[in-house]
């Protein structure tokens, strides 16, 4: 479960108020708005890499909001995957694990199976096209068995063709992974084909 | 009613004619100057300059010191750099306008204000402990403090261009910033780090100015390779001079073309 609780936060051009929402243990979040409303914000207060003027942030009814972003069990997907530039696939991956000091091995290559990209495992993330980046940043995010994904608009830079398949993925994997999805996007396609609960930003506010 | 656009853009070629004349001109002055000093005397005269003991120990003093230099440079560069380009903090713009310093400041300035600080009762403490004052310290030490700036400036420039987005997935991923900066940043910094340490030894081993003022000019001491090229001028020798001028220009270029080549590498 995500929960956000009276976050405000004011920065640039955008102000938001008293954000209160909740997405339930299992479902698939998506959080819609215009670009510049802050939605991006929102995803980086929920992994604790932006603190919020007021206001709790809640993951599985654990306060958060004072935990640095590597404790809360929050994986995370920017819009363009940024990879690392020097890992192999393999590596990145495995990251979190290594940094946990546990064996990555065989998590690797199950999450590179059932992601599509086992044969991409030796390479470096150059010269690779915008699908494979997102489902390599989806490996990552999901190494380490987080409850919640954070997914900042994913889908934005692809091509029809592979954003129907990375709707089927995305599914596929938050059902198998069991965890908690929150979306952030601009497009009414993507929550009409990932959404189990649609959260908009308007006027300052979010709008369940 | 529709009219007719009688409007024709103009030839290009005047734009690059002139474009072609004023780098030429730039050019034929560089090449010109260092020709001349090529030819102007024989290779057998050079040679035999460049086997005197104190220009073979001039030149393994500046060997040795600016490589040492661009240590310390980079050791100085990456977390300096590191804080100009991401942090933000209240202080900011006085901080940059103080590590520029340096790099403006007239050289033999720097000098002086170095000899002036070893004046200070700190001054004189360090220098009790470590002799910097007319020392081989104090060559490293005024080549390190030009040195330094322009290796911050390298590195500041090095972590502008990547983008902070993958450290901020490796703190989500578990890791402290300091982890993630030695994991994901340090790593696709390598080739900024390799230029930032090469422009330090390239400036250091032009560095003159403050070396004379705070570290002097004695030979066999604290005698560098700038230092020769002034001493030998000095008593009109003119053709160790030209030696020493041409290895230097050897050196530099040497630095400039390995910089291009592992900035060109993808």
């Amino acid at each position: 479960m995500i929960a956000l609780e009276g976050i405000a936060i004011h920065a640039g051009a955008f102000a938001l108020n008293d954000v209160t929402f909740t997405v339930p243990t299992g479902a698939y979040g998506v959080l819609m708005g215009p670009t510049g409303c802050g939605k991006t914000t929102l995803i980086e207060i929920i992994c604790g890499l932006r603190k919020a003027a007021t206001g709790r942030v809640l993951v599985n009814d654990r306060d958060v909001t004072r935990e640095p972003p590597g404790n809360r069990g929050v994986g995370y997907v920017p819009q363009d995957g940024a990879l690392f530039p020097t890992l192999t696939v393999r590596e990145q991956i495995g990251f979190a694990l290594r940094i946990r000091r546990q064996p990555s091995e065989e998590r690797v290559a199950e999450l590179a199976e059932h992601l599509g990209i086992a044969h991409l495992l030796d390479r470096k993330p150059s010269g690779l096209s915008g699908g494979e980046r997102q489902r390599i940043a989806l490996g990552r995010a999901l190494a380490f068995r987080p409850s919640i994904l954070c997914l900042d608009e994913p889908l934005s830079a692809l091509d029809e063709d592979t954003k129907d398949d990375m709707y089927k993925l995305l599914l596929a994997v938050q059902q198998h992974e069991r965890v908690t999805a929150l979306h952030v996007t601009h497009s009414h396609e993507d929550a009409d084909r990932l959404a189990d609960v649609i959260l908009r930003i308007e006027n300052g506010k979010v709008i369940t | 009613m529709s009219t007719t656009d009688t409007h024709r853009a103009g030839p290009n070629w005047p734009f690059w004619v002139t474009i072609a004349a004023v780098t030429s001109a730039y050019l034929a002055l560089l090449l010109g100057m260092l020709l001349a000093t090529a030819t102007y005397s024989s290779p057998h005269h050079l040679i035999r300059a460049l086997g005197s003991r104190e220009i073979q120990y001039a030149t393994g003093l500046s060997l040795s010191t600016c490589t040492v230099t661009a240590l310390l440079s980079l050791v100085i560069a990456v977390p300096v750099g590191y804080l100009m380009s991401r942090g933000q903090f209240r202080g900011k713009n006085t901080l940059d306008t103080l590590l520029d310093v340096p790099i403006v400041l007239p050289p033999m300035v720097i000098g002086l204000c170095l000899l002036i600080l070893f004046q200070t009762p700190l001054g004189r403490a360090i220098d009790r402990v470590v002799p910097f004052t007319y020392t081989v310290f104090g060559v490293l030490l005024a080549q390190f403090t030009v040195g330094a700036a322009f290796a911050v400036r390298q590195m500041r420039t090095t972590f502008d261009h990547l983008p902070s987005r993958p450290e901020d997935v490796a703190m989500t991923l578990g890791c402290s910033r300091g982890q993630a900066v030695r994991l994901v940043t340090l790593p696709a910094a390598k080739r900024g780090m390799f230029s930032a340490a090469s422009v330090a030894w390239a400036r250091s081993l032009g560095e003159f100015g403050p070396i004379l003022v705070f570290a002097g000019a004695t030979r066999m001491k604290t005698e560098v390779l700038p230092t020769t090229v002034w001493l030998e001028l000095s008593v009109g020798n003119l053709e160790a001079a030209i030696a020493v001028s041409l290895m230097m220009v050897a050196l530099a270029v040497a630095v400039l073309l390995a910089m291009r080549a592992l900035g060109e590498r993808p």
